[in-house]
């Protein structure tokens, strides 16, 4: 579990129950977010692209969940929610979004390009796929440092397609590196349907061909990921070499905000919906006897304030002064790289 | 001590590595054979298999990885065995490495080397020969050095290893072997971003960098002695950032400029260079900034054809007493 800093909200909420409704939270809290970005957007509040997530909440929640704070993750386009569940305050994000000096990236990019390395979130670029050689040399460092540390790189089963995939899960499985594959397979890559994207199945099948295993999953089952996640960053930790998980999931919304995404088939999105993975969640819950009702309220509640503080933020944050633009292109000379964390697990 | 500029290259990694054990080499056939040109030889013997690192031929994936263990402090020097082959790592350079910090806001740094034998005139032919260090000198993030002296490759590089930017180092190959020189004991760098005035003179300029930097001091020594012309001769050492103060100085004071490189002609460095020298010092110049480059071929592999398409001391003799004349 992450440090305390990276908990919110399960103060209010029973103690026993904690881990499980802080997961709950999280999806809550990201989807809130998400939803909130969309409808912002809608509103011209927030320009360029806006890549959501919705409906893709377990995986994030799921696979960041076991994580340590000297864990290193390379979220991409849709997995606001690793920032989140990594301690990054919502309200940066959203600054991030609406191109304000407050926010990660200080206005230079927009959407999840800008990373936040003090809480070893990598800032992703949109050649998708290439964050996977990234997260491996992070996992070549705690091998040579000695660092039980995992990297964590989540990809599209679009950007699977790319080289630099198949380069990285090489190299990765001829020096057993501490590196998580995480597969978001969504079926679409842009309006591509997965048929025009591979030949077999699964992504995960790959995974042997690079000398570890790969894993399916149900990426709309938050229990199936966390079981799975559990499981296999426990082995990766351990020094068993790397591994892939695939989630099978679906994203409700277009490619970005402005696409209707009417290459897809309405059944197929209302079919997925009907798994989402909230209210599955929340059955889970209420099938252990726990008032769903009341938690539901409480957590909505909290989650709208929480997003609210996070508008309020970023829209009383101001914008960069243009000058500002020539600022961050270079370290500055001879200076030792102290933006840089140290990993040694003592964060 | 005499030293080849690969033996330069070589003891300045020997050296860095022992000073700082967060440096560490990677790329393809680096360890066990010490590289394609053995510029990395001995150092798996001194520093073992974790520090000193085989990889597949993935371009890609050895930027990449660099970049990984950059941003958890590391310091990488890792070798594209060719600078040809840089094309398979461009986007791990240009749009992983050189914006890295800016989208990070600057609180994050890449402190990369990326070594790149380049250059022609060892019958490497079309993907053995290029000099493409002009696609990275319009990228800002990056840093881009071409050393041609063994004291410089070795100065340059230690600095390159301890700046905190993603820096891609130019080594002419056709240097290697065929340049030797006395190198001091004991640690020395050589600042990046600060051109060196290599000959003095007062009737025309040559501005020069890389492989091209002794072709041009030979054909100073001719014009001086066959024509009687006073030439200097500006070594810039780094493409990116350009120092523009050393160019200018030069330019105005000589007021003829001739701009030498073996990369070719179209969209060199040698455009934009005098581009500067143009808006900058216009009213001291005697005569049009002049260029001999690389014509715009690809670097063929017959011997005529290679010599017809790359720059050489005749060719920069010519150019000088052309431009001289003018």
């Amino acid at each position: 579990m992450p440090e305390p800093t990276a908990v919110r909200g399960s103060a209010e909420l029973a103690p026993k129950l904690e881990h499980e409704l802080q997961l709950y939270y999280w999806m809550k809290l990201i989807r809130a977010f998400e939803e909130r970005v969309s409808r912002l957007h809608r509103q011209n509040k927030i320009l360029g692209g806006v890549y959501s997530g919705a409906g893709q909440e377990a995986i994030v929640t799921g696979i960041c969940a076991p994580l340590e704070p000297g864990d290193f993750v390379a979220p991409i386009h849709r997995d606001m929610g690793v920032f989140i569940m990594r301690g990054v305050e919502p309200g940066r994000l959203m600054a991030q979004l609406m191109g304000k000096e407050t926010g990660l990236s200080r206005g230079k990019d927009s959407f999840l390009h800008g990373g936040d390395l003090e809480h070893l979130v990598f800032g992703s670029t949109s050649m998708l796929g290439s964050s996977l050689p990234v997260a491996v040399g992070a996992a070549l460092k705690f091998r040579m440092k000695k660092e039980k540390n995992v990297a964590v790189a989540f990809f599209g089963e679009g950007a699977a397609s790319r080289g630099d995939v198949h380069e990285a899960m090489n190299f990765a499985g001829v020096h057993k590196l501490a590196v998580l594959f995480v597969c978001e397979n969504n079926r679409y890559a842009y309006s591509t349907p997965l048929e025009k994207q591979m030949a077999i199945e699964n992504v995960a099948d790959r995974a042997p061909a690079y000398g570890f295993k790969g894993y399916v999953c149900s990426g709309n089952d938050l229990l199936a990921v966390l079981e799975l996640s559990e499981r296999v960053i426990a082995r990766v930790r351990g020094g068993e070499g790397p591994a892939l998980i695939e989630c099978k999931t679906y994203r409700y919304r277009g490619h970005s905000e402005h696409d209707a995404a009417l290459y897809r088939d309405k059944e197929e999105l209302i079919e997925w919906q009907s798994r989402d993975p909230i209210p599955r969640f929340e059955y889970y819950l209420e099938k252990k006897g726990h008032d769903i009702k009341r938690i539901r309220e409480q957590v909505d509640e909290r989650t709208r304030d929480e997003v609210q503080q996070a508008v309020d933020f970023a829209e009383s944050s101001p914008l960069p002064e243009p000058q500002e633009a020539l600022e961050d292109i270079y370290a500055p000379s001879g200076a030792p790289t102290s933006g840089n964390p140290s990993t040694n697990g003592a964060r | 001590m005499e030293s080849t500029y690969i033996k330069a290259i070589n003891s300045a990694l020997h050296e860095e590595m022992r000073r700082d054990e967060n440096v560490f080499v990677m790329g393809e056939d680096v360890a066990e054979l010490g590289g394609a040109f053995k510029a990395t030889e001995g150092l798996l013997e001194a520093f073992g298999e974790e520090r000193v690192i085989d990889t597949p031929i993935s371009e890609a994936l050895i930027v990449g990885a660099g970049i990984g263990a950059a941003v958890l402090g590391m310091r990488p020097v890792v070798e594209m065995q060719f600078a040809d082959f840089i094309s398979c790592a461009f986007d791990q350079i240009v749009n992983m490495a050189a914006t890295l910090r800016y989208r990070h806001g600057g609180k994050a740094s890449c402190p990369l080397v990326i070594r790149a034998p380049s250059g022609a005139g060892v019958h490497g032919a079309l993907f053995h020969s290029q000099n493409p260090e002009a696609w990275f000198t319009r990228v800002p993030g990056l840093k881009v050095v071409a050393p041609a002296t063994a004291y410089d490759a070795k100065g340059i590089l230690k600095s390159a290893i301890r700046d905190g930017n993603p820096i891609v180092y130019f080594e002419h190959k056709r240097l290697y072997r065929s340049i030797k020189e006395d190198l001091p004991e004991g640690d020395f760098t050589v600042p990046i971003g600060v051109a060196e005035l290599r000959k003095e003179g007062a009737d025309l300029s040559v501005i020069t960098y890389g492989g091209t930097l002794g072709q041009c001091i030979d054909a100073a020594r001719i014009v001086e002695k066959e024509d009687g012309l006073s030439v200097e001769v500006l070594d810039l050492r780094t493409l990116l950032p350009l120092d523009r103060d050393a160019i200018l100085a030069t330019a105005r004071k000589t007021g003829k400029v001739l701009i030498v490189h073996e990369d070719r002609l179209t969209g060199g460095i040698g455009g934009e260079v005098s581009a500067i020298i143009t808006e900058n010092a216009f009213e001291y110049l005697d005569g049009p900034v002049r260029r001999v480059a690389a014509l715009d071929a690809h670097v063929a592999f017959s011997p005529p054809l290679e010599e017809f398409i790359l720059p050489n001391t005749n060719k920069i003799v010519d150019a000088i007493r052309s431009l001289a004349a003018y």
